[in-house]
């Protein structure tokens, strides 16, 4: 099946005839490191500033041309030439030969499940960069986690090559994480591109979150190509999709392409769409190096893998790179491009995506947003770099004190790949030792969570998440003590009193629900109930609505989402973007068991809250304390005053009714295993208090 | 009724032995000995045939196929004889003949065990010994050949007045048959025939239970033993209730039961000498008694346990030890070893006093300061009580006594003892590290 390129072509080699009339004479892009067996020649187009041996490695080079030859393909035109998934193959690939003009940096972007993999399996098939199988299934979806739920965390780059009119184009198809809790991630990933496919499910219509991310784009300035994606589904309605587009994003309908991105229909129509529209980048192979950090992840043998975007000069094994965010310095140890996975190349020119492994330790030093330029030749930093913002947090305490250490490690591990989590370690009287984790958003939580469980086999209590407050202090005491006037409230522990605070902050974010008009009655009752004010309420279309709100954060964290969804029969989406912080009436409720204060129970809250919340709380407690020989009160309070109250009756007979000499050795052997568990309960004045109790209330409810 | 014979000829052999005996404990004698605790044990046998199995219970029982009573019958003796040996006790303070239901067992079974046991060690003519007996095998003239065969004091399994909750306890006698039974017991164990009653059954209300409990009152002997239910794993009751098939019975209402019955049978002049045994005129169970002082114990029979010092290994630390479970298997090991011993733990010395205190607070007087220094010469009960805080809590609640007599639970108290007990065995523990760091 293989036909080996010859290799008296020197590197050229003709395409099977299947691959259509346009079967041209190629240069491979691989350059062999080997002067024993190759053939030099000359690269014969694009770039006039270099000329650069090539070298082709006898008959690897043009190996599984199944993958290459794209038997059938319906256009003439059109042909794929890259070979470069040779596991064999050592060599490493010229990226000169693409220059800037041939270059497409794009993304697709989309609401959760519209599409936004598969369509992108299909363009790594078409471009011959995967081959075409029935596994290929959310390839750039690498972790179980995506594929599981379906989303996007872990951005994911690959290096499309496609001929097209006879041009051979390096199309970087950079993926972005699916949800607005990487929204900061999503906006980073766009500033590496020209252009969006923006994926609008022909069934579903516009989401809330096609929304948030077609504003990330259009206010990066991007070429946006709107795609129309499941029109094979019964319930397609392209049409209205259309006319969705076409008013919310003020884009022609006949801009819009229909696709069908699982049959395949019209997926080759996009890939040309984006070499048509999305422009190349502006950017200038003369300049001084300037290298965006887009992404990275970390090898355990090779350290950090950043993925960057060359807005200016190149890139080449040697290179002394500093970066501008830590002012480190780092020896270049490899560049390469991404197929997904990594393919060395000699170097990287302006415009180009892909890796660069450089000797970091930690992806800390190579953080999203931040600038690489060469050692000595400083250059002003790419605009938008910020440190990663926990907007949410929770305590993380292994299930087994014993298991710290595991778990320790694998946070580790797992943060080794997500800078994003900020961590710092902290101490429950009731549940041992653990970590205080902040996260982008509640999915990254739980992403993180599951990914402990499913990656490292870890088994965690996490604590009910809780959003950042602040206050603005009035004591000079506190002023003094603290060095500024805004503090920010992590620990419910470290509430300041409302007699040394002129006014406290709660963050806030700006929600879009779209939904079928008929719910919105009920939504906006939700909404309301949510301490939400409204901003802005328009039609979509002729039965779809947007509303927009400003949510207090801690409003959304546990249920909402659900709650939107059973609201409007699982029809309405949601999405949110951070709004900054609005003054709050915030109170610190304590619990109280039989009169003493338990001090890892002590939650902040909104005072219209406080009541619900309290009697939750005494609830689950009611329920988690097992009866001792007193009579148990359980009070939720605000300062002295009892908000909610629940009461565990006292024992009246557990005594074992049997106790003859056949029975001793078992009772002895429970009695004693109860009264190892005695010594472990936390006691809070004379009530003992089981670990459990605690777990059920701190812990993260259950969503479904 | 007719005389005795299998008695008598007991009691002739003991005599026959005692003289062997006399000399030999005169021999022992000089040295003086800390105790006669040593010399002598409570001996406990298994019968683990049943008919039927009951929905309530997880004891280690069998219904039989094919039963070879005459090879259970000389494994129970051989077994006797070795562990009886083993512990060279001089003396066994009472014999309980438990199950299953022993009172299928054949009374020369009974019969050849208790002249085995007299063969081996003393065993008083006047000393307790107990057969459980199920109404549906007991009948009069049965009942009569036990006493014959040497039994002196009879346990009935009555359960219950109430045939509905015979039925749901799985019991294969009628109400009627039960108390037929109870009568020919009394005429023929007067003063030393104990009942069995159930209480806290799935459906029984604090009314229904109080009623059937006045009824026998008035027909019961000088013994009552009163068991709430525990719903046991493994038992098709435990299943049906995990089913919602039959309702869970309401742990306020059980605790009140156990409070109206305990009121009761003190107002009936009982005395609630442990927690779940009510005797007047003082016909307490001197076997069941010795479990809760902690005396030693030789269990034998198929799963029976036991606690002695296996004195002829010159072993001075008591041993916890358990027989095989299965019966074929253990007579298999007894006709092959001469006993069926499946586990064997030392029980070091703290081991015994949580024992001691577990057990001991179970009993209406508690824990004597003498009683406990026999096991403990060096520790008494003021040094591992005297200043806990949290003991002292308990005194405050009204639960616990600790005073001049020794530690006790309170009327109150004793109903939840086993929540005393978790903080009197961290107690216990903690001293006894506390002496144990200072003594090194």
């Amino acid at each position: 099946m293989l036909s080996l390129a010859p290799r008296a072509a020197g590197g050229w080699a003709r395409l099977p005839s299947a691959c259509g009339a346009a079967a041209v004479l190629r240069p491979s892009p691989w350059v062999e490191k080997s002067p024993a067996d190759h053939a030099a020649f000359t690269r014969p187009c694009s770039s006039q500033k270099k000329v650069t041996r090539v070298c082709v490695r006898n008959g690897y080079s043009f190996g599984r041309l199944d993958l290459l030859g794209r038997r059938g393909s319906p256009l003439a035109h059109a042909s794929v030439f890259c070979p470069f998934n040779l596991p064999k193959y050592k060599g490493k690939l010229d990226m000169s030969l693409f220059p800037v003009e041939n270059i497409r940096n794009f993304s697709i972007i989309a609401h959760v499940d519209h599409g936004k993999s598969t369509l992108a399996d299909r363009l790594l098939e078409i471009t011959g960069t995967i081959a075409k199988t029935d596994q290929n299934k959310q390839v750039l979806d690498k972790l179980q986690v995506e594929r599981e739920r379906g989303i996007t965390v872990k951005a994911q780059t690959a290096s499309l090559f496609y001929n097209y009119e006879g041009i051979n184009y390096l199309l970087n198809l950079i993926d972005t994480p699916g949800h607005v809790d990487f929204s900061y991630e999503v906006s980073r990933s766009l500033s590496a591109c020209q252009g969006v496919i923006l994926v609008v499910d022909a069934n579903e219509g516009i989401q809330a979150q096609t929304m948030a991310n077609f504003y990330l784009a259009f206010e990066a300035q991007l070429a946006i190509i709107p795609v129309i994606n499941k029109i094979d589904l019964k319930n397609a309605d392209p049409e209205r999709v259309e006319k969705q587009i076409e008013k919310l994003f003020d884009l022609s309908k006949e801009e819009c392409i229909r696709i069908s991105a699982k049959l395949g229909t019209n997926v080759e129509k996009v890939l040309q769409e984006v070499i048509e529209k999305v422009p190349p980048p502006s950017v200038n192979i003369d300049d001084p190096l300037k290298a965006l950090v887009f992404d990275s992840t970390f090898d355990h043998y090779r350290g950090v893998i950043a993925n960057i975007a060359l807005f200016g000069g190149e890139i080449q094994k040697g290179h002394k790179i500093v970066s501008a965010h830590t002012g480190k310095t780092y020896e270049v140890n490899e560049v390469g491009i991404l197929t997904p996975n990594e393919r060395p190349t000699h170097k990287l020119y302006a415009g180009q995506v892909g890796y660069l492994i450089a000797g970091m330790k930690e992806v800390t030093e190579a953080q999203i947003g931040d600038t690489l330029y060469l050692h000595k030749q400083p250059v002003e930093p790419l605009p938008g770099f910020k440190s990663a913002k926990p907007m949410v947090f929770a305590g993380m305490y292994p299930v087994d004190q014993s298991e710290y250490n595991n778990l320790k490690s694998a946070i580790e591990k797992l943060t080794l790949n997500d800078s994003s989590v900020t961590i710092h370690r902290d101490s429950s009287l009731a549940l041992g030792a653990g970590w205080r984790l902040g996260f982008l958003g509640l999915l990254h939580l739980e992403v993180f969570n599951q990914r402990l469980e499913q990656e490292y086999n870890a088994s965690v209590i996490l604590t009910a998440p809780t959003v950042p407050y602040k206050a603005v202090l009035s004591s000079p005491k506190l002023i003094k003590e603290h060095r500024k006037e805004e503090i920010t409230i992590i620990n419910p522990a470290e509430f300041p009193d409302k007699f040394s605070v002129s006014e406290y902050l709660e963050p806030i974010v700006l929600g879009t629900v779209i939904t079928p008009d008929e719910y919105i009655g009920k939504i906006i009752t939700l909404c309301q109930a949510r301490r939400a004010v409204q901003k802005d309420m328009v039609y979509i279309d002729e039965h779809r609505v947007m509303l927009k709100y400003i949510f207090p954060l801690n409003e959304i964290l546990v249920d909402f989402y659900d709650a939107l969804k059973s609201h409007s029969s699982g029809y309405a989406s949601f999405d949110y973007e951070d709004a900054g912080y609005q003054t709050a009436d915030l109170v610190k409720m304590d619990i109280l068991l039989n009169g003493n204060s338990v001090e890892e129970l002590g939650t902040v809250v909104h005072k219209d809250k406080a009541y619900a919340v309290g009697k939750a709380m005494c609830e689950r407690l009611k329920d988690a304390i097992p009866r001792q020989l007193f009579e148990i009160a359980i009070q939720a309070t605000l300062g002295s005053k009892v908000i909610a109250r629940e009461t565990v009756k006292a024992y009246r007979k557990n005594v074992l009714a049997k106790c003859y000499g056949g029975d001793i050795t078992r009772k002895m052997k429970l009695l004693k295993r109860q009264a190892e568990g005695k010594k472990k309960m936390r006691k809070i004045g004379n009530v003992e208090v089981p670990k459990d109790a605690f777990i059920s209330v701190l812990k993260r409810q259950s969503e479904k | 009724m007719a005389a005795p014979g299998g008695w008598r000829a007991r009691t002739g052999l003991a005599v026959a032995l005692r003289s062997q005996r006399a000399a030999r404990q005169q021999r022992t004698l000089q040295k003086p000995l800390p105790s006669e605790e040593p010399l002598r044990a409570a001996l406990y046998v298994h019968w683990p045939y049943c008919q039927k199995r009951c929905s309530y219970c997880n004891f280690n029982k069998y219904i039989p196929r094919g039963l070879d009573e005459a090879s259970m019958r000389s494994c129970l003796t051989q077994e006797a004889r070795t562990l009886i040996q083993l512990s060279q006790v001089h003396r066994i303070s009472s014999v309980f003949f438990g199950g299953g239901t022993p009172s299928l067992a054949s009374p020369q079974t009974i019969a050849a065990v208790l002249e085995t046991i007299s063969r081996c060690a003393h065993l008083a003519a006047d000393a307790e010994v107990t057969l459980e007996a199920n109404p549906a095998s007991a009948g009069a003239s049965r009942l009569a050949e036990f006493r014959a065969s040497g039994i002196n004091r009879l346990s009935i399994g009555i359960q219950s007045l109430d045939d509905a909750e015979l039925i749901l306890l799985g019991r294969d006698h009628t109400a009627h048959e039960a108390l037929g039974t109870l009568e020919e017991a009394k005429k023929l164990f007067p003063g030393r025939t104990s009942i069995d009653l159930i209480f806290g059954l799935p459906g029984q209300s604090v009314a229904s239970w109080t009623k059937g409990l006045e009824e026998l009152l008035q027909q019961c002997d000088d013994h009552v033993s009163l068991y709430q239910l525990t719903l046991e794993r493994g038992t098709s009751l435990f299943r049906q209730v995990q089913q919602g098939s039959v309702p869970a019975p309401k742990q306020e209402v059980v605790a009140e039961m156990y409070e109206v019955a305990r009121e009761m049978l003190r107002d009936t002049g009982y005395r609630q000498y442990e927690v779940s045994n009510f005797a007047r005129n003082g016909a307490l169970s001197a076997h069941n008694l010795s479990y809760w002082q902690g005396s030693q114990y030789i269990g034998i029979g198929p799963g029976a346990h036991g606690r002695f010092v296996p004195r002829a290994q010159g072993e001075n630390l008591r041993e916890a030890r358990i027989q095989t479970l299965e019966p074929d298997s253990w007579m298999k090991e007894v006709q092959a070893f001469g006993h069926g011993t499946r586990k064997r733990a030392a029980q070091g010395e703290l081991e015994v006093l949580e024992e001691v205190l577990v057990l001991g607070l179970r009993t209406d007087v508690g824990i004597a300061h003498q009683h406990w220094l026999q096991f403990a010469p060096s520790l008494s009960l003021w040094d591992v009580f005297g200043t806990s805080v949290e003991v002292k809590e308990l005194e405050d609640q009204g639960l616990l006594l600790l005073d001049n007599r020794g530690l006790r639970c309170s009327w109150k108290g004793l109903a939840v003892l086993d929540s005393l007990l978790l903080t009197l065995l961290n107690q216990l523990q903690q001293s006894w590290a506390d002496r144990t760091a200072h003594g090194t």
